[in-house]
């Protein structure tokens, strides 16, 4: 019997880095070599909102934040990353503005405001500083308020759809409802270029498996289990002399940094940012993917995204009506019935299978 | 404890994979070099059926428009096809939904290209999903045609208009207005690229020929509260209303209009975006005596207008209108297969070389390829909503207009772009 436990001991010891060995052999090596240039650009996308699913997993599965507004911190890290790069694509070109700017633009100077933009150190720490620096300001008057539950999932959507109609109303220096289309180079490297498409993934697919080490090493540190004692029971914590407002803000704000880390990479993968990305429904989309592989778990809420942006893809042209639908149920029953996600009904299984008197009861 | 020393070798890990990732990067090509070589897709044109791409918005917010040109384009497609094809070949539709959301607009294309290897793709509706599928196929340098009516100021060597520009739609109507003496107008849009960029064109306008503005609101898409709007309408004076208001906005403002006692002899409203299928969704009571500007009405005289209609419902159904959108959509593929047999050739370079001159006897009228802008000529044509719910014409241009997208031939179009 003593054996058996160490023995299971020592193997659950390998088992996050061996999972984290294979999910970067497939990532980096298996994928890029059977995957072609479409599947691949197409992975690519897939795996920003992965980066997503990995902050909602750290907010919402570990700290019961539901996190509604996902799309704002995602827009404000793509924008960052876009106008550099609309600006480096203008540069190139011989131009003072960037296309859409001499089209709409109502004067011939570029708006004060782009202009430190053109730094790709700025533009580069802006992607992720600025969504973070957004959720301090806006976590730190919530949270040392208590607002908590459905008022907080509100106020997170209502600051999703103020930007996206702010983003819609400034043409002239936002592009608009159009967004910021058609950037041609990252870096100094075309995007046309299918070698360099390639690239892109393979930074992508890097940073994924970054934030998720990063992730994971908050969920076992002493912050990850005074989180989920917060989830739990937030009264609790503060009667033992800790200030539960600031565990949440820490969670909200690196959850936004990852958002915004992903719309920064989601730029040159798919080459276009825009208002239509960062609203509500996006912003549920966000959350959907986390919901249904399992918030709590880092995995379940990595493939989960994965998944339902896969099956969004391929389904939706088989079923175009149908597909919204599904969306909603699938939420539905993830956050109804199987709060845990799939990644809970392997245990879910196993637990009914060992106590078979209690498979009548309730689940 | 041994939690953290897993981090540790993990994140030791992903740091060398980013390293490794982008010592790869070295290999690609850097911006302004030539990357063409592997970037050019090959249609199949091998076999008896040729692929052609229907990219269409077939779920969301789009849909109710977009799924009438959808229509169109299989219509058009199964008629060549029951004429024998595309230099001997029949054509295969395959049908992809842009699902009213712009990056999906890009990755269907992307598909259609790369993994169909269609010869050409019909579709797109909204500016911003042109927007976003026009660098896609000028990557894969393969052909879009787009049908339906925009803000202009576009070009694209790898995109076919066949939608009026703006001096083919929006300058004739504020010619019509200034002929019956409406000097003063209000403008009413949506909050998009459209009636933003065509709003700046009315202003431009007015301020060289004696008009006056009077006002200007946007709604945001799908916005349903226009008390204020109307409000504001109701007291500024104006002679007549120019509204670019698009979807659902359109039935919450014109039953407030009507509800605040305003009328079309009082104050007509002149709208570029509503057709046959949106007088039908508003109710005809609202719109009645309302103008519109188009370049086809569903009445439109000629004997190939009325086969269009014909076919269309025998297909579709007895009480389905047709409409200026959906009869761009339906040219568009015969405009392509008339290049494509000019040029005897699917290969891209040979049919935009193909194109110029190109004419099809249209239901709108004859209309005809101009090969530098890649627009069409068409005739402007104003319209008054009847009773029975279809757009009697008013006026008329007289003969195809030249497409002029950047305004170029307009001294007063100068400051603009």
């Amino acid at each position: 019997m003593t054996t058996t436990v160490t023995s299971r001991a020592r193997l659950a010891r390998f088992r996050a880095p061996g999972g984290f060995l294979l999910g970067a052999v497939l990532l980096l090596g298996v994928a890029p070599l059977v995957l072609p240039d479409f599947r691949l650009s197409l992975l690519a996308k897939y795996l920003c909102y992965a980066i997503v699913a990995v902050g909602v997993s750290l907010a919402w599965g570990r700290g019961g934040l539901l996190v509604l507004g996902q799309g704002v911190f995602f827009g404000l890290g793509g924008y960052a990353m876009a106008m550099h790069l609309k600006l480096a694509d203008a540069t190139a070109a011989g131009e003072t503005l960037p296309d859409f700017m001499q089209l709409y633009g109502t004067s011939d100077a570029l708006p004060w405001w782009w202009e430190p933009f053109r730094s790709p150190l700025f533009a580069l720490v802006m992607t992720v500083v600025l969504p973070m620096a957004v959720a301090a300001a806006l976590g730190f008057f919530v949270f040392r308020r208590r607002v908590k539950g459905a008022y907080f999932a509100i106020l997170s959507q209502a600051l999703a759809a103020a930007l996206a109609i702010w983003l819609v109303g400034q043409q002239a220096t936002t592009g608009g409802t159009n967004g910021l289309t058609d950037i041609q180079g990252f870096f100094g490297y075309d995007l046309n270029d299918p070698v360099n498409q390639r690239m892109v993934y393979l930074v992508i697919a890097a940073a994924l498996l970054l934030v998720m080490v990063l992730a994971r090493q908050l969920f076992v540190s002493r912050f990850g289990e005074l989180l989920v004692a917060v989830r739990d029971s937030e009264e609790r914590v503060r009667f033992l002399g800790y200030n539960p407002a600031n565990v949440k803000l820490v969670a909200y704000v690196v959850a936004a940094g990852m958002a915004g880390l992903a719309g920064a990479l989601f730029v040159p993968a798919v080459g276009i940012i825009s208002p239509a990305l960062i609203g509500i429904v996006p912003s549920i989309g966000f959350v959907i993917g986390a919901a249904v592989g399992g918030r709590a778990s880092l995995v379940g809420a990595v493939l989960g995204a994965v998944a339902v942006a896969w099956a969004q893809s391929t389904l939706s042209d088989a079923f175009p009506a149908a597909w919204t639908y599904l969306q909603g149920l699938l939420f539905v029953v993830a956050v109804g019935f199987l709060p845990g996600g799939l990644a809970s009904l392997a245990t879910l299984l196993r637990n009914r299978r060992t106590r078979p008197d209690s498979s009548g009861g309730a689940v | 404890m041994s939690g953290l020393s897993i981090s540790r070798r993990g994140l030791l890990a992903g740091v060398s994979a980013l390293g490794a990732s982008a010592a790869l990067s070295a290999c690609g090509a850097k911006t302004g070099e030539d990357s063409s070589a592997g970037s050019a897709a090959k249609a199949d044109t091998s076999g008896s059926t040729v692929k052609v791409g229907l990219l269409n918005s077939l779920s969301g917010t789009m849909a109710i428009s977009e799924v009438t040109v959808h229509n169109a384009l299989l219509l058009a497609v199964e008629e060549i096809n029951a004429a024998g094809g595309v230099l001997g070949k029949k054509l295969k539709p395959v049908s992809q939904d842009g699902a009213s959301d712009w990056p999906t607009f890009a990755e269907k294309a992307e598909g259609l290209i790369k993994d169909d290897k269609v010869v050409a793709t019909f579709g797109c509706w909204t500016s911003a999903s042109r927007k976003a599928v026009k660098p896609v196929f000028e990557r894969y340098k393969s052909l879009l045609f787009y049908p339906v009516q925009y803000e202009g100021l576009e070009q694209s060597p790898y995109i076919f208009y066949t939608g009026a520009t703006t001096n083919q739609q929006i300058v004739p109507a504020l010619d019509y207005l200034k002929k019956q003496g409406l000097t003063r107008l209000y403008l009413v849009g949506s909050d998009y690229v459209f009636p933003r960029t065509a709003n700046k064109i009315i202003k431009a306008y007015a301020e060289a020929n004696g008009m006056k503005v009077v006002g200007e609101d946007y709604a945001p898409l799908g916005s349903t509260e226009f008390s204020t709007i109307v409000n504001k309408v109701k007291d500024s004076g104006a002679d007549a209303v120019f509204n670019t208001l698009n979807g659902d906005s359109n039935v919450a403002f014109f039953k407030e209009y009507k509800s605040s006692g305003l009328t079309a002899k009082k104050m007509p409203v002149l709208s570029v975006s509503i057709a046959e299928e949106e007088v039908k969704s508003i109710g005809t009571q609202y719109l009645e005596g309302q103008l519109t500007a188009w370049n086809y009405y569903q009445t439109t005289p000629g004997s190939a207008n009325s086969a269009f209609v014909k076919a269309y419902q025998a297909k579709y159904g007895k009480d389905r209108p047709t409409s200026d959108p959906m009869e761009a959509a339906y040219i568009s593929v015969h405009l392509w297969k008339a290049m494509v047999e000019k040029a005897g050739s699917f290969d891209v370079a040979k049919v935009k070389a193909a194109s110029d001159g190109i004419t099809f006897d249209a239901p709108e009228g004859e209309v005809t390829v101009d090969g530098t802008t890649q627009h069409v000529h068409k005739t402007a044509r104003i319209g008054k909503v009847g009773a029975d719910g279809l757009i009697e014409e008013v006026w008329n241009s007289g003969k195809p207009i030249e497409p002029d997208p950047y305004l170029k031939g307009y001294s007063w179009a100068s400051g603009l772009s």
